[in-house]
Order: C-alpha cells, then sequence, then structure tokens
C-alpha cells in the first residue's frame, strides 16, 4: 500500500511540474519576418503594472509561432494581398481610390498602424483604422461605410497596418482628450464584468502565463491585430476579439467600435506600447 | 469567391544534388459539400481535388486532396535537385479548371 501511494505521489509530482513548465512563455525565442526581427519583449512604459510587456506570440506553440515567421506561410497574408486590390480599386461617387488621395501605402502609411488609436478632433473620439477607413470611404470617396468586421474591412485595415510591420506601437496620449478615454479604458480593463465576474485584469494582468482550462494566457497584446486565429481559420479584429472576450465571462458585449470598445482599444494598445507592430499575427 | 491564384517559392538557384524546400499556396474556399445555405439547401461540393509537381517532366509530388483539408490549401514538400530544369505546379478543381505555375531553377 505505502509503495503504491508513493509511485502514485511521484507520478503526480511529475505530472504538475511538467505541466507548470509548459505554461511558461518561451522568452529565448525571437521572433524575425522573412529575416526582420521584431521588437516582442519591451520596457514597459511609465505607470505600467509590468515591467517588461511581452508579444502573445511568445505564449504559443513552435507550430504557431513558425507560421508567422515567412509571410508566404502566413495564411493572413491573402487578405493582405486582398487589401492591396482594394487599396488601388476606384469606388464610390468621387471616382476615387485610397491611392488617389494616399499614393503608395508602403510610403504613405508606413507608421500610421503604429500610432492608432489617434485622437480626431472633429469626430471628439479616437479613432482606430477602422473607423478612419470609414470615415475617408464616406467623406472622401463617396462610398458606402463597411459593417463592422466586413471581410474587406479587415483586409484593408489588416494592409495598411502590415505597412508598418515591425514599428514599435507608440500612442500619442497628449493630444485632444486621450488620456481621458485613456483613464475610460483603463476602468473598464479593471471592471469585472458577467457571470464569472472578470476583469480583463483577472486573465492577462494577475494569471498571463498559465492556462484557462486548455487556453495559454497572454498579456492580451494587440500588436499584431488584426491577427489570424487558428481557431477561426480566419482574420479576427482587436473589436470582434473584445466582443469574444466579454461573452465568455458571461456578459453583454460591448458595441463594437462603439464608445466603451473605443476607450479599451486605447487603453489596452498602450499596454503594448515598444512592441512591433506584427499585423496579421498568427495566434491559436 | 475570389478568382484562384498559385503561388509558389521555389529556390531560383541551388548546387547539384541538393534537397530544397518548396513552398506552394493557392487560394481557394474548399467548400465541402456538408454545409447548407441560409435556406437549407445544400451548397454543392468544390475543392481542389489535386495537386501535382513535375520536374522536367517526371512527376516529384503529388496529392489527392479530399473535402476535409482547409480553404487555401498550403503544400510544402523538399526535393533533390540533379539538374538545372522547371518545376511545374498543377491544381485541379471540381469544376474542371486547371490552375498551374512554373518556375525555374538554375543548378550551378
Amino acid at each position: 500500500m505505502n509503495i503504491r501511494t508513493i509511485a502514485t505521489g511521484v507520478a503526480g509530482l511529475a505530472l504538475a511540474g511538467a505541466i507548470a513548465a509548459s505554461a511558461e512563455p518561451a522568452l529565448e525565442e525571437t521572433l524575425e519576418i522573412d529575416g526582420q526581427e521584431m521588437i516582442t519583449q519591451a520596457p514597459a512604459p511609465e505607470g505600467h503594472p509590468f515591467d517588461t510587456v511581452i508579444s502573445g506570440w511568445h505564449y504559443r506553440t513552435p507550430e504557431t509561432r513558425a507560421l508567422e515567421t515567412d509571410t508566404f506561410v502566413n495564411p493572413a497574408m491573402l487578405y493582405v494581398e486582398r487589401g492591396e486590390e482594394i487599396w488601388n480599386t476606384v469606388e464610390g461617387t468621387a471616382g476615387k481610390s485610397c491611392a488617389s488621395c494616399h499614393g503608395d501605402a508602403a510610403e504613405s502609411m508606413k507608421g500610421v498602424g503604429a500610432s492608432m488609436p489617434k485622437w480626431n478632433a472633429k469626430a471628439g473620439k479616437p479613432y482606430n483604422m477602422d473607423l478612419q477607413i470609414n470615415d475617408c470611404r464616406v467623406e472622401q470617396m463617396g462610398a458606402e461605410p463597411y459593417a463592422f468586421d466586413a471581410a474587406d474591412q479587415k483586409a484593408l485595415v489588416a494592409f495598411v497596418k502590415h505597412q508598418s510591420l515591425g514599428m514599435p506601437v507608440g500612442l500619442d496620449l497628449t493630444e485632444g482628450e486621450m488620456r481621458k478615454w485613456w483613464e475610460q479604458g483603463k476602468e473598464i480593463y479593471y471592471t469585472r464584468f458577467g457571470q464569472l465576474d472578470l476583469s480583463c485584469a483577472s486573465c492577462h494582468e494577475q494569471h498571463n502565463g498559465r492556462h484557462i482550462r486548455a487556453d495559454h494566457l497572454s498579456q492580451g497584446q494587440v500588436n499584431g491585430f488584426p491577427t489570424y486565429r487558428l481557431k477561426q481559420a480566419d482574420l479576427v479584429s482587436v473589436q470582434n476579439r473584445f466582443k469574444g472576450c466579454v461573452r465568455d465571462t458571461r456578459a453583454v458585449p460591448f458595441e463594437p467600435l462603439g464608445d466603451e470598445a473605443m476607450a479599451l482599444e486605447t487603453y489596452v494598445t498602450w499596454r503594448g506600447t515598444g512592441l512591433s507592430v506584427e499585423t496579421p499575427a498568427v495566434r491559436q | 469567391m475570389a478568382e484562384s491564384k498559385p503561388r509558389v517559392k521555389v529556390p531560383k538557384t541551388a548546387a547539384k544534388g541538393e534537397v530544397i524546400t518548396i513552398k506552394t499556396l493557392i487560394n481557394h474556399t474548399m467548400e465541402s459539400g456538408q454545409r447548407k445555405d441560409s435556406d437549407g439547401n445544400p451548397i454543392p461540393r468544390q475543392i481542389i481535388n489535386m495537386f501535382t509537381a513535375e520536374f522536367n517532366g517526371s512527376k516529384v509530388f503529388e496529392a489527392e486532396i479530399e473535402p476535409a483539408i482547409s480553404a487555401n490549401p498550403y503544400f510544402e514538400f523538399t526535393m533533390r535537385v540533379p539538374e538545372s530544369g522547371t518545376i511545374r505546379f498543377t491544381w485541379v478543381d471540381d469544376d474542371g479548371s486547371v490552375y498551374s505555375e512554373e518556375q525555374a531553377i538554375e543548378v550551378n
């Protein structure tokens, strides 16, 4: 009886050890995309709860990590190609395409994706890429705005953000009322919602690096969005991910692109300050 | 569905006898035939059912593809390069379309 008990005990310990070890993010790895090195760990900005901000790339399996290192293999690059087509396609009553005003995206859009959400004085709120594109379509092109998460919207957002690949995320919080929106976003981040009574921080601040059932929790950084999620076999926007996360707490999700969700995107993007734009990233 | 366009990544040069990695991708919805539309009618199957690669006319890789393969099928394989030549890739669609792509490899 004693021997059996001891044997079980040893096996149990070994198993616990294996689970704990596998939960550590692979911080010794470096991400290169087509040979270009990405910043996937950066010193946190002042006022941040962490010392180091870490890209979600480090938390994924070796196979998933490998998918992001070669743009030929990255399944989301098909969306980026589609985005480039849209960029050059004339739509709307003004007879313009994105390129009519902005020319070569590789030059004109370089860095744009790294600094959004950005204050929009006219609208009196922070604009992310989705809102900016719809604004352009309505005001400049005389075209219909994209419905939230339309395939072409995700493709164009991914294409534009991809022009900033490798550049560090950095928001200008001094513009307009950005600081106020950041504060609102922070409040939402730390507020518990839903039947499961979870805040963003419950998982991504207090328990990142550990498992929630079969899922390996990351810091919840958004530097790679829109992101290709293998689970959905599709490109997923950051606002859609917010919706999914809040739904999983069994709360009513925020309206996509609404004020709460934009405040949250502003704050969460700031939490990844210094990380490279990885758009389109590949995750589980 | 957007028109299917093949993409390949093949080294342009190789040493004689070198083993090279070849990557291929084609965009395709790979409709399995198991799904129904919003009115409940079955959506007919339409997939890429065959992929082949030939080097200087002889087959080096072949895959018969079934409906369980996901959208935008990606194939990667290795081959030994005996001499300079052309590698030709062919994808066959259920609707009879054939998509192909070629690339030369120079042995130096």
